[in-house]
């Protein structure tokens, strides 16, 4: 279904704010697509936001958006959606928003299975800032508060969300984008929490200091280091090393939040409470 | 009408309250004295439709709060010092992004943890200035289970009209005091619901205010799509961060909603200050003890009024300021090492009456003993 971007931009707020080559766009452009193949109205769709370059993508597209504090919209996101359950409530968040600061919030948001499609920009850095390390940032890598490298291990979100009760978990990144895409369009679709983390390249905060001068360099690296969950089956763990997985990890049907305290509110009205 | 006569705990008046304001929606996290409400309406909210959630932590209950406060439901939180400070972030957004919220602070002894089970009124400071910037907030603090009701309404009544979080700072005392009331007949309560849009969407700015300076705060979902920031925003919703003159037009907005009804949200009780010498300026729980002293006085035949304050925050300098020349002294007692007591000074700074401190932060509340102590120390 071949559809422009362009028709759910708030173009009036052109330009946007990222930096030439920036990945953030690439993975709201794919958000966007799945919202349109899914077939939501703007109207029906909210998108929430916290802070960083990840936040900036809902100032732009044309739905009801808000951006909230540093790594609490997922907080803000469970007040909305038990108040308002028939809207279709999408989080941005970035890997210092949603693992660092606000990872607390993302541990126990996967725990309820409210149904809220997260989409986790993962561009190893903390890029509005100006390129300091992050929970996601690989041991080893240059930022602007690891000069010597970081001696932090990082760590696997989708496994985190996975185990703390996730129902649809995956990752794809801006060069594997139509996977992307389709990952979010199933993401949206299950009832109950999901999260697509979305690799992409901060040219500026990370690649330039991290043996990637350009995007184009990147990407590259995304497609070389990249293997498809279903291929990773038939690898052993030395074709395996150095690399990362992408895919569908989880998909998996339990019982909804805002359904199950539905049922408790008629409970409660219906027999009162013990 | 059905006025209802009641023996009820503080804390018990404000989540009754909260559900006669038309609250829908609780967040929050256990700490004492304050876990009586979020357990009360744990029962009560479902029953009327609401919602009630226990969150990770007082950052991600304030946070849920605001969030169904923009999904058009009625919220509330109730917390405790330690809490208090966790919600200060969010608070700072409620206020930034005109959010309406109540958050209920149960004062009990600081710093820190201190003494969770003793009362305090340590948080004064903190309800003001307790998040970053230059914040415009609602304080009321009741010193009766009856006045506990009746704010906890005018709470949420004050920050639906005005799109801001209000603060009710009750403490141990008050919260967990059983007192008997009589409540009004609820269709005898004044509830204020939020304003709607009054043009149609295309025509639609989110933050352009009325007169009141007050924008009218439209629900998502219905035709209506905007965007909303904590950055610096102008009247379209959009971040204008670098913006001076949005900047400063915002920022005088946003006290201005206060300033125009300072009339209606002031609220203090001045009891027998007709002929008063003295004057005692106190607020919550303390002010139960001053009311005592001041029978005491007036018995003992000394000259003595009451100036109880009911709204803390904006300070009531016209009230204070009244009585500047007719008083000799005001006497603020309070349950720390003196916070209020600077706003007194300030009101008085160019009239004639004196001000006395008279501070207790052991966990103890003040004895009308100490209070008439000092009349007569100040006579
Ligand atoms: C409480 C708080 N702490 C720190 C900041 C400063 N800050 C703004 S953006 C940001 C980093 C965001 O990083 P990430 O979530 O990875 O987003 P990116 O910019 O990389 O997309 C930080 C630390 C803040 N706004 N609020
Ligand atoms: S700092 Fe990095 S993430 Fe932010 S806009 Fe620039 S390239 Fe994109
Ligand atoms: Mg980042």
């Amino acid at each position: 279904m071949a559809v422009h971007v362009q028709d759910y931009l708030r173009m009036h707020k052109m330009p946007h704010i990222w930096c030439p080559g920036c990945g953030t766009g690439i993975a709201l452009g794919a958000v966007v697509r799945a919202i349109h193949n899914v077939g939501y109205s703007r109207d029906e769709v909210i998108v929430i936001t916290g802070i960083g370059c990840s936040a900036r993508t809902n100032a732009i597209i044309d739905f009801n958006t808000f951006q909230t504090t540093h790594g609490r919209a997922l907080s803000f996101a469970t007040g909305f959606k038990l108040t308002r359950p028939e809207m279709k409530v999408v989080v941005i968040t970035g890997d210092g928003d949603g693992a660092g600061i606000g990872g607390n919030h993302l541990i126990h948001t996967c725990r309820r299975n409210i149904d809220i499609t997260t989409i986790l920009i993962n561009n190893s850095i903390y890029g509005m800032t100006g390129g300091q390390y992050s929970p996601l940032t690989p041991r080893g890598s240059y930022a602007t508060t690891a000069p010597y490298g970081t001696v932090e291990p990082s760590f696997d979100i989708c496994k985190l969300a996975e185990g703390a009760g996730a129902t649809y978990v995956g990752r794809a990144t801006a060069y594997h984008v139509t996977l992307l895409e389709q990952l979010v369009t199933k993401a949206l679709k299950h009832e109950g929490f999901s999260l697509v983390e979305a690799i992409t390249q901060c040219p500026i905060g990370y690649g330039r200091r991290n043996k990637m001068k350009s995007p184009t360099e990147m990407l590259k690296w995304q497609r070389e280091h990249a293997v498809n969950v279903k291929a990773a089956a038939g690898m052993s763990p030395e074709q395996l090393e150095g690399k990362f997985l992408i895919g569908e990890f989880v998909n998996k049907t339990a019982p909804e939040y805002t359904k199950l305290y539905q049922k408790l509110i008629e409970d409660a009205q219906s027999k009162g409470a013990k | 009408m059905k006025r209802q006569v009641k023996l009820l705990q503080g804390n018990e008046a404000c989540a009754m309250a909260a559900v006669a304001a038309g609250v829908r929606f609780f967040a929050g996290y256990p700490i004492t004295p304050a876990t009586e409400i979020a357990e009360i309406l744990a029962q009560e909210l479902p029953k009327v439709g609401g919602t009630f959630i226990q969150m990770e932590d007082e950052i991600a209950s304030m946070a849920a709060v605001i969030g169904a406060s923009i999904g058009g439901v009625k919220g509330l939180t109730a917390t405790s010092g330690p809490g208090f400070t966790l919600k200060q972030e969010n608070l700072g957004y409620a206020a930034m992004v005109q959010v309406p919220c109540v958050i209920v602070n149960v004062q009990r002894g600081g710093p820190s943890t201190g003494m969770p089970t003793l009362p305090a009124q340590m948080d004064v400071m903190q309800a003001r200035w307790g998040t970053h910037g230059d914040h415009p907030i609602i304080v009321l603090c009741p010193s009766t289970v009856y006045e506990y009701y009746m704010l906890t309404i005018k709470a949420v009544n004050f920050s639906e009209m005005l799109r801001m979080p209000v603060i009710i700072l009750s403490d141990a005392v008050v919260g967990h005091l059983r007192e008997k009331v009589v409540l009004p007949d609820i269709s005898e309560i004044e509830i204020v619901e939020r304003k709607k849009a009054t043009v149609p969407p295309e025509e639609f700015l989110p933050f352009k205010p009325d007169a009141d300076d007050v924008p009218p705060f439209v629900s998502y979902g219905k035709g209506y799509r905007y965007h909303m920031t904590s950055n610096n925003y102008d009247e379209g919703g959009y971040p204008a961060t670098n913006n001076h003159q949005v900047a400063d037009k915002l920022l005088r907005r946003l006290h201005n909603k206060i300033e125009k009804r300072r009339g209606e949200i002031v609220m203090t009780e001045e009891i027998m200050m007709d002929d008063a010498e003295v004057a005692i300026f106190a607020y919550g729980c303390t002010a139960r003890s001053a009311y005592s002293a001041v029978e005491t006085a007036r018995a003992q035949g000394l000259k003595v009024g009451l100036i109880k304050a009911l709204t803390l925050w904006p300070f009531p300098r016209e009230v204070v300021e009244k009585y500047g020349d007719k008083v000799q002294a005001v006497i603020v007692p309070e349950m720390n090492m003196g916070q209020l007591v600077g706003e007194v000074e300030r009101a008085l700074k160019d009239k004639k009456a004196g001000v006395r401190p008279l501070n207790r932060f052991d966990g103890k509340m003040i004895t009308p003993e100490q209070i008439v102590s000092a009349v007569k120390e100040v006579k």
